[in-house]
């Protein structure tokens, strides 16, 4: 008896010990920054001279008094609203055709198909997609050659913001790669089961594939939604937000307020502005899972 | 038999279709890093250079500024170096912490690091803005490796994933044999960890060499620049005269995360399938 609590008393000293580190940066650079500038998103705040109170003034301009805030929204909801689940189709369409055959010619393809998620998102990519899509670029040279005068992609309202989405759409391979093992694992009975009983591929897809891989999807839905929110190296480098605002996208709106403007307190209004539509998505798309996912009876764990 | 192998035939044609036009970006950086100034958008769709060069490398590393290349590689290194080490050495002791030590307060611990997993960095990259500068660090790269000492989320959740599936009687047969907690770590634990802490280090650097809001925040001085930001500065449309140089200095960039891809990818493929990594 006495052994077990001097067992119990080593685990929680060792145990505090190893996640030490974790709770020094999750006090210090999660929790203290946060609730700073939840404070900060009252007052007006330019680094140099102290915070002012000023009450709900940063969130009533923000939203009546902002119109740049609107624009950053919409273009961010629009990009989110196309590029999720476009890329999330196609990522499932191509492991599906990948998991159709084996080979290792195929193995190989599958590491292709993953690069643009390794390198897609670099500057590197930004400053070429810049140019694949500029008025001399790739795209516009192909069109001519079908007699197709180009215009300027990045430059037109109604195209810029799908050069960003294609962009996205491009970085499948990552989905694509994690669709891929959940489809291998799907259990090969079923399929010969629905076979036997005459089952087309289509009835097997929407009967046997979607539903099973349906935790997957869900788990990639919330990641990929959060990280669409937040997107920022692309609008700010390919298109810079612009035509007339219509790549602006909220992040880059966020920094150029707080770090072109320096103004802080409106930043900090606009960050928990996000924070709170981001949760406020996240648990939406949770509550209506239970609707949606499938889950086994025995991974009730 | 015949009609299998027409299946073949459009199946092969359309998944190196497909591949073509996955890599086709990069191919075209790679060969516009090649080309003649005069080429590159006169002769937009050709992928092989009618005169190949080197000088758009020689005349892009020079830099701007009178800093040349040199100096951006050197940070890049050192930033994404030291995060890296810091990540996955903090990650596997919290991960260790968490999955196997049974103490007061766990839980809530673990709910805090899926909550963060969550926690999207720009909306953090304000307020943490606000403390680096009340504690002098702008323009250092103290906030761009402190914090990576303290742990990533996202590496935590899966390294603790990999120790899950360690058989526990490894930890009680050591217990009984009177180790301890940090003993059953070093010598039971952690040499079991090699594959999760591979791929580990691979993402976490190359998530490090590619970060470009976090450098581009905290630094300001062209000569603490890490490749990314220098890239962009290097490209800026109003100011570029020499795309052949962009587009050297920018394949350049992306050769070490390639590199690691070719000689690392079946870490690669594991990580992202067995903890489904954002991309």
């Amino acid at each position: 008896m006495k052994k077990l609590t001097k067992k119990k008393k080593h685990d929680l000293l060792m145990g505090y010990i190893f996640v030490s580190p974790w709770l020094i940066g999750f006090i210090a650079f999660i929790i203290f920054p946060l609730v700073t500038s939840l404070y900060l998103s009252f007052t007006r705040y330019d680094i140099l001279t102290s915070p002012r109170w000023i009450g709900f003034q940063n969130w009533i301009r923000m939203f009546t008094q902002d119109p740049r805030f609107w624009s950053a929204t919409k273009a961010t909801f629009k990009y989110v609203l196309f590029e999720v689940p476009l890329r999330l189709i196609f990522a499932f369409i191509v492991a599906l055709i990948f998991s159709m055959k084996e080979s290792k010619i195929l193995n190989l393809y599958r590491a292709i198909y993953y690069i643009p998620s390794l390198i897609g998102g670099s500057v590197a990519i930004a400053v070429v997609w810049r140019q694949i899509w500029g008025y001399d670029g790739i795209i516009n040279a192909f069109l001519s050659i079908f007699g197709i005068h180009g215009i300027n992609w990045l430059g037109d309202t109604r195209t810029a913001i799908w050069t960003l989405i294609l962009l996205a759409v491009w970085q499948f391979g990552s989905p694509m790669l994690i669709f891929l093992a959940a489809l291998k694992q799907v259990p090969t009975e079923l399929y010969e089961a629905a076979t036997i009983d005459g089952a087309s591929f289509w009835k097997r897809l929407t009967s046997i594939t979607l539903p099973m891989i349906t935790p997957v999807i869900l788990f990639n839905l919330i990641n990929q939604m959060i990280h669409g929110f937040m997107a920022f190296t692309q609008s700010y480098i390919i298109t810079q937000g612009g035509p007339l605002d219509s790549t602006l996208f909220y992040a880059v709106y966020m920094y150029r307020k707080a770090f072109n403007d320096f103004e802080m307190g409106y930043a900090s209004a606009l960050a928990w502005f996000m924070l709170a539509l981001v949760g406020l998505f996240t648990i939406i798309i949770f509550k209506t899972s239970n609707r949606w996912v499938y889950y086994e009876a025995e991974e009730g764990v | 038999m015949k009609r299998k192998t027409l299946n073949n035939i459009i199946y092969y044609t359309f998944v190196t279709f497909l591949a073509f036009i996955m890599v086709y970006p990069a191919l075209w950086m790679l060969s516009s890093s090649f080309k003649q100034p005069w080429e590159i958008f006169s002769d937009v769709l050709n992928l092989i250079p009618k005169e190949p060069t080197i000088n758009n490398y020689i005349e892009g590393w020079g830099g701007f500024g009178g800093i040349t290349f040199a100096t951006f590689f050197k940070n890049s290194f050192i930033l994404a170096g030291l995060n890296t080490i810091g990540t996955v050495i903090s990650s596997t002791l919290v991960a260790y912490g968490l999955a196997r030590i049974p103490f007061a307060g766990r839980k809530i611990i673990f709910t805090t690091v899926i909550l963060t997993l969550m926690l999207p960095m720009q909306v953090q990259i304000v307020p943490r803005y606000i403390l680096f500068s009340k504690l002098g660090w702008i323009n250092t790269f103290k906030p761009l490796i402190v914090p990576a000492f303290l742990g990533g989320p996202f590496f935590i959740f899966m390294i603790m994933q990999f120790i899950r599936g360690i058989p526990k009687e490894l930890d009680e047969s050591a217990f009984i044999d009177g180790a301890g907690r940090f003993g059953i770590f070093y010598h039971i634990i952690l040499p079991n960890l090699k594959p999760v802490i591979t791929t580990a280090t691979i993402f976490s650097f190359y998530w490090a060499w590619n970060d470009f809001m976090g450098p581009l925040v905290y630094l300001n001085s062209p000569e603490k620049y890490p490749v990314s930001v220098a890239l962009r500065a290097f490209s800026d449309p109003s100011a570029v005269t020499n795309w052949g140089a962009v587009f050297a200095m920018s394949t350049l960039s992306l050769l070490p995360v390639l590199i690691l891809f070719v000689f690392f990818q079946k870490y690669i493929v594991q990580g992202v399938t067995t903890s489904g990594l954002r991309g």
